[in-house]
């Protein structure tokens, strides 16, 4: 069975080669500490199934401080003529490999079911996405490289490239979930419930729907995720007021205080996979640049789900 | 409440414009410390939540293909596809990723596409060259266009996925509603995140050819 352990193995494998790219280039500056960084976040895929919570802390502490101490810049992309030839050169076969992945994504996803050595699933049937996409990126990476011709050190090259633009920032995400699981733990969202309810006085069902909508985007602004944020306004807000009290309809209430709850992680650098790293991802200079861009939507979409909620949550 | 201290460290070190990844190890620790645990505690559980967390740098995976791609001419054979597309303006790209992604995702197949794998490659590329069909842009419309290109991924995953009966937040939904003593369906939860999808649609599809008409006003502005 291919599992998710297995797709870890791999993007290790990747990172650890990434390092060793980094520590190669003799005329790099700070390439130790690059080398070091991707070669430490390399080595939490490859081992961090198997070593102890604290030396995995340990890890995430020695990447914090790789990063913080600046990171080495990524190399320079192929100059604009040579890309030109290229293009002329490849055309439409470039769309090949890219298209690829979504293709075998949809399809692995699609037929997964049927896939069996034996009695065993193929794939590991609760990752069946994750394995999918991680095939599909071997199957594009085979094609393109024999669709274009080129030696199988290029495209480690250029995602090296690539992942050093996006930097520190790729580590982010994990580290942030990881705030959350300690938040969790510490109770934090517990005492964000008990404020909210105590501090605004809910005399009726409009202001206990808006209380809760705003309250589920607010606190997932906090959180950085509407999962940490809808158990404890639900049973806060929710469930005692908005069902309880007023009478409201449990499944309306829960489906738009959810989808609130996505348009605060649309305006919060704390959902740092979404906002910040396609900021690194597409070169942005500034790192808020895309959740600039969305307020305005997602301020708007709050808006319609408040109103949904407060015309139908009441009848039923 | 000296737990929440964590969030005041979090929220002054963002405003302070530190680095995030510092600032984040400061106010866990700060929490946990608050919240009764003793340091090795604190540093174990990040541990524990940075291993199970590892599946969000699978799409890392993506960029020797993308990256190959791009050295091979993708963006320049994109600019040059679109240059001969008369119909298409950056607004037309976006409108048409956005309903393809939030159709896709409502599907449940929210993994198909994404910022790596078609924003960075495809999307991005498509959109900036629609404008650059009219002359050179500058750096800061050419940012301005990518950053709604993101923008576009987002709202159409978020406002798509919770239309599907089995993704995790409508699981989570049920879980958490059958817990307090409420059966509810997957179904249910999902047909009341169907207006909240069409109205997504409407704002940033509106929004998307605001972009538009300002961008050709700024385009006859110049000289």
């Amino acid at each position: 069975m291919i599992t998710l352990e297995h797709v870890y193995i791999l993007t290790g494998v990747m990172f650890a080669v990434f390092a060793i790219g980094r520590a190669l280039d003799r005329g790099s500056a700070r390439r130790w500490r690059s080398a070091a960084f991707w070669g430490t976040y390399a080595l939490s895929f490859l081992a961090g199934s198997y070593l102890p919570d604290l030396l995995n802390g340990m890890i995430l502490i020695v990447l914090v401080v790789l990063a913080a101490s600046g990171l080495a810049a990524a190399d320079a992309a192929a100059p604009i003529a040579a890309r030109r030839e290229a293009a002329q050169r490849n055309g439409n076969r470039l769309f090949v490999p890219a298209l690829t992945i979504p293709v075998v994504v949809l399809a692995v996803t699609v037929f997964a079911k049927w896939l069996h050595i034996g009695n065993t699933a193929l794939l590991e049937p609760a990752h069946t996405t994750l394995v999918a996409l991680a095939l599909a990126v071997l199957i594009a990476l085979a094609l393109g490289c024999a669709l274009l011709r080129v030696p199988l050190l290029a495209p480690l090259r250029e995602g090296r490239r690539l992942m050093e633009a996006v930097g520190w920032a790729a580590v982010l995400p994990q580290t942030l979930a990881s705030l959350g699981a300690l938040f969790a733990a510490a109770g934090v969202g517990r005492v964000v419930g008990q404020l909210v309810t105590q501090a605004i006085p809910i005399t009726n069902g409009s202001i206990a729907v808006v209380t809760y909508t705003l309250g589920m985007a607010m606190f997932t602004v906090i959180m950085g995720n509407a999962f940490a944020a809808f158990p404890v306004m639900t049973a806060g807000i929710g469930l005692p007021l908005i069902v309880g009290r007023f009478g409201g309809d449990p499944v309306i209430m829960s489906a738009l205080g959810m989808l609130s709850g996505f348009c605060g992680t649309l305006m919060t650098p704390m959902a740092a996979n979404f906002n910040i790293v396609p900021a690194a991802l597409l070169e942005l200079p500034d790192r808020n640049g895309v959740i600039k861009v969305q307020i305005p939507s997602a301020v708007l979409l709050l808006a319609a789900n408040t109103a949904l909620m407060a015309a139908f949550v009441f009848r039923r | 409440m000296l737990v929440l201290s964590g969030i005041a460290i979090v929220i002054l070190g963002f405003a302070l414009r530190l680095n995030p990844l510092v600032v984040v190890v400061v106010a866990g620790v700060v929490t946990g410390i608050a919240g009764g645990s003793s340091l090795s505690g604190v540093i174990e559980t990040f541990g524990r939540a940075f291993v199970e967390n590892r599946y969000v740098g699978i799409v890392w995976l993506v960029l020797p293909v993308i990256g190959l791609l791009e050295r091979a001419g993708l963006r320049e054979r994109v600019q040059a596809l679109i240059a001969t597309m008369r119909a298409i303006t950056t607004a037309r790209v976006l409108l048409a990723y956005l309903l393809l992604r939030q159709i896709t995702s409502a599907l449940g197949l929210n993994a198909l596409f994404g910022q790596a794998q078609m924003i960075r490659p495809l999307i991005a590329p498509m959109a900036e060259a629609a404008e650059e069909r009219h002359g050179p842009i500058t750096a800061c419309t050419r940012m301005e266009i990518r950053a709604y290109a993101a923008a576009t991924d987002n709202i159409g995953l978020f406002f798509g996925e919770d239309v599907f009966v089995a993704i995790g937040s409508v699981l989570l939904m049920k879980g958490f509603l059958q817990q307090s003593g409420y059966a509810v369906a997957p179904l249910d939860l999902a047909v009341w995140a169907i207006p909240t999808a069409l109205a997504a649609f409407l704002i940033h599809g509106t929004r998307l050819l605001l972009l538009d008409r300002r961008l050709k006003r700024a385009r006859s502005a110049a000289p």
